[in-house]
């Protein structure tokens, strides 16, 4: 079976520097007194700690929990104290404290129970296990890509409504002095073939394509020893691709061995490949057969400052001083250590931080071996980074959009395509920090889209609040209105029912009831005159006002006592 | 026919047209007839939604409406200079400088903090807020939902015993991002040596 292999646009060929590294077998160092896990490892959500301080912890132990799909959960390197749970500063270029579980190792290294899939589920072989548990038995043991971008591996496989026909396993490797996944492969290249051949039972393709530059003969050698060793299912393929940066880009790889480009804003499983790094496969591999969750990882230290250069075989959390202790780390000034390789790394700015499940090399350049950056010089409009870019996009376009913060233009030029492979700025003849630029203008873009998205809330809580207002205040004034509705109601009926007595009482009780009236009457005439009085006597203005309430009195007055002569004639009519 | 005949001739087809072009433009402006406002629609989706009111006017909303009434477009502090290019490019207007009258653009966002052990629980300052981000009831402790505010500090000035505080956003590792690249190409060489006092 023959592959055609295909070509992405643009690319570069940096110095190798692979070979320092590859002189010695893996190695691993001691065990660390202490370990620092951070929360997050992983690109998605941080995992919930469910330790507390003081608890012991047993080597496999999970200690933090996965929070929703995108999540891992974080599993104990090595059995100790767990000693801290606080802010420390991690593996990321921001330099900002983030949580950690902190464990004092006692060095028995005892295990917790880890049973492997087959012994928990009593089942032969995988085709009698659901695909489910398979997978769960995977998130579970908390494996997350480990090429560099931690994206939890059982989401990956997860069935979605494309049908997968591809699984690529990425050995590809391209990044300079980087050569994690290289010994892998030449040491331990059954592993590889074996937890590819897990991925491709749970992926369901027709195929699966082991990718490997061909910058690594013995790699390649090792794997198709492995292959004819282990007899497994003829649809794994090892291929050997041409060496050029950035090959092992998930999409650069995906166009070499299929021709397919991932659309922008899509992912692989769209055009229907799912792309695992080799390491990943090993770790599925251990955890599936030996049920190991992924507490440890190969990572490359290199560079002129090391002694010895080589891939070591580290638990996560190890400290970075701890590593560079081991490796025979000669300290440089100015202090810099990369995590990563030459080209996608960056410059920690602490060198207290530990190793996690992402860190696949420590660089530690002397500055004849990789001088700081000279001073960027203006861009000439070369064109070198058009013909480098392996995503065929426009670098110095965005180089301009970003210094002019033209975001929307920087958008439309597919900013957000970039892989921030640093091809561009490998380059470039004036030696300008293309990626940087990029990476900030990609985070201004994203920062002002979670503006947007709260002020968008913002606008909807002040609205449903203002609505809020006005409903309380209308169903206040409705409630008033009620009331006074229902207070003329009843002195309406009040008065009717009034009316009703005195029409139906007898005569003579309506002439007494008068009587009485009349009486009351003039005393109230009276009262008046007499307030009227007093106010002329005093002179006080209002002595005008009391006058009018007099004779208002004495009209009411003369209107009862006609009332009550006209009764007294209906009387003696009536007689 | 006569010349007159010709000339009526000729004019019946336009009038035939007029009308039923005035047919089509009088449906067509019952059938398509927008609600609202749009342009302060539009404007009301560019403005930053603090509802502080320090632009004169109680809310984003009214601001919008009013700039749509021809209103000045530098009157928002919180927005910024980013916020008026915005306006102004979708007015099709000169960008202004912002209106120092109104208040000043903040380096960092702010948010409201409660001391809680000197709230008396007056509720004031949930009255205040135009967001709803403050919980609380009377003689209760107030606490401000972070999330949810608006840092329009609308709530600061109602509250008796002066314990709220609008403390700046700390970035966190969840929304840090690179900082551009700070170098020296606006300098020649020579100039170089002399900023940065080494040989370049």
């Amino acid at each position: 079976m023959n592959l055609t292999l295909h070509r992405f646009h643009g690319g570069i060929h940096p110095a190798q520097n692979k070979e320092q590294s590859t002189h010695q077998p893996i190695k691993s160092i001691p065990l660390p007194s202490q370990l620092i896990l951070p929360v997050r490892q992983h690109s998605g959500t941080p995992a919930k700690p469910i330790v507390s301080v003081g608890d012991s912890v047993l080597k496999g132990q999970v200690i933090a929990e996965a929070v929703g799909h995108r999540s891992v959960p974080i599993h104990a390197p090595s059995s100790g104290v767990v000693s801290a749970i606080e802010d420390r500063t991690t593996s990321h270029p921001s330099g900002l404290p983030e949580l950690c579980i902190i464990i004092d190792t006692d060095g028995l290294e005892q295990w917790c129970e880890h049973p492997n899939l087959f012994n928990k589920t009593d089942c032969q072989s995988l085709s009698d296990l659901p695909n489910e548990e398979i997978l769960e038995h995977i998130q579970n043991s908390g494996i997350a890509g480990l090429g560099g971008a931690g994206f939890p591996t059982a989401l990956k496989l997860y069935k979605t409504k494309h049908h997968t026909h591809t699984l690529i396993i990425n050995g590809a490797e391209c990044e300079p002095y980087i050569t994690a996944d290289d010994m892998l492969m030449r040491e331990r290249a059954d592993h590889v073939i074996q937890g590819a051949q897990i991925l491709l039972h749970l992926s369901e393709a027709k195929r699966c394509l082991i990718a490997v530059e061909d910058n690594k003969p013995e790699a390649i050698r090792a794997l198709h020893e492995s292959l004819q060793v282990l007899k497994v299912n003829p649809a794994i393929q090892i291929v050997s691709i041409p060496t050029v940066y950035p090959s092992g880009g998930e999409k650069q790889l995906i166009k070499i061995l299929t021709g397919e480009e991932v659309p922008t804003d899509g992912i692989p499983a769209d055009i229907g490949v799912i792309c695992q790094n080799v390491g990943t496969a090993a770790a599925v591999y251990r955890a599936v057969y030996f049920g190991e969750p992924l507490i440890s990882r190969i990572t490359t230290a290199t560079g002129d400052a090391i002694k010895q250069p080589g891939n070591y075989e580290v638990l996560i959390g190890t400290p970075l001083p701890h590593f560079l202790e081991h490796t025979g780390y000669i300290a440089q000034q100015p202090e810099r250590i990369i995590a990563g390789g030459s080209l996608m790394g960056f410059t920690l700015p602490e060198l207290n931080v530990p190793l996690i499940k992402t860190s696949n090399c420590i660089l530690a350049p002397t500055t004849s071996e990789l001088p700081l950056n000279d001073l960027a010089m203006e861009c000439i409009r070369c064109g070198q980074c058009v013909s480098a870019c392996p995503q065929g996009l426009l670098p110095h376009q965005l180089y301009w959009f970003s210094k002019a913060q033209d975001h929307e233009k920087a958008e439309q030029h597919n900013i957000f395509d970039c892989i921030e492979c640093g091809a561009c700025s490998f380059v470039c003849p004036s030696h300008i920090p293309l990626v940087q630029y990029y990476r900030h203008t990609k985070g201004e873009i994203r920062t002002e889209r979670l503006a947007q998205q709260k002020s968008e809330i913002a606008r909807q809580r002040y609205e449903n609040r203002n609505e809020r207002l006005a409903r309380i205040e209308a169903e206040r004034a409705a409630a008033r209105e009620a009331r006074a509705k229902a207070k003329a109601e009843a002195d309406a009926l009040r008065a009717k029912q009034e009316a009703e007595a005195a029409a139906t009482a007898s005569p003579d009780s309506q002439i007494e009831d008068l009587e009485r009236k009349i009486l009351a009457q003039q005393d109230r005439v009276t009262k008046a005159q007499k307030s009227h009085q007093a106010a002329q006597e005093a002179n006080l203005d209002t002595a005008d006002i009391l006058f009018k309430a007099v004779e208002k009195q004495q009209t009411k007055l003369q209107q009862l006592e006609q009332e009550l002569i006209a009764l007294r004639n209906n009387v003696t009519q009536e007689n | 026919m006569s010349m007159l005949w010709i000339l009526l001739l000729a004019a019946i087809p336009l009038v035939i047209l007029a009308m039923f072009s005035g047919a089509l433009l009088g449906f067509a402006e019952v059938r398509f007839k927008v609600e609202g406002n749009p342009i302060a629609d539009q404007l009301n989706d560019i403005l930053p939604q603090t509802q502080c009111g320090q632009c004169g006017y109680p809310g984003c909303r009214p601001y919008a409406e009013a700039i749509a009434a021809g209103e000045k477009i530098n009157k928002c502090p919180p927005g910024g200079e980013s916020t008026i290019a915005a306006i102004a490019d979708l007015l099709g207007v000169e960008p202004e400088p912002l209106d120092a009258e109104h208040g000043v653009e903040d380096d960092v966002p702010l948010v409201a903090f409660i001391r809680e052990e000197e709230c008396i629980g007056c509720t004031k300052c949930i009255q205040a807020c135009p967001v709803d981000a403050i919980v609380g009831a009377a003689k209760q402790m107030h606490t401000v939902i972070s999330d949810e505010c608006t840092g329009c500090d609308l709530c600061v000035e109602p509250c008796p015993v002066d314990c709220i505080d609008m403390i700046p956003v700390e970035t966190t590792i969840n929304d840090w991002f690179w900082q551009a690249p700070s170098n020296n190409l606006e300098l020649i060489a020579t100039d170089r040596q002399t900023v940065t006092g080494e040989p370049s």
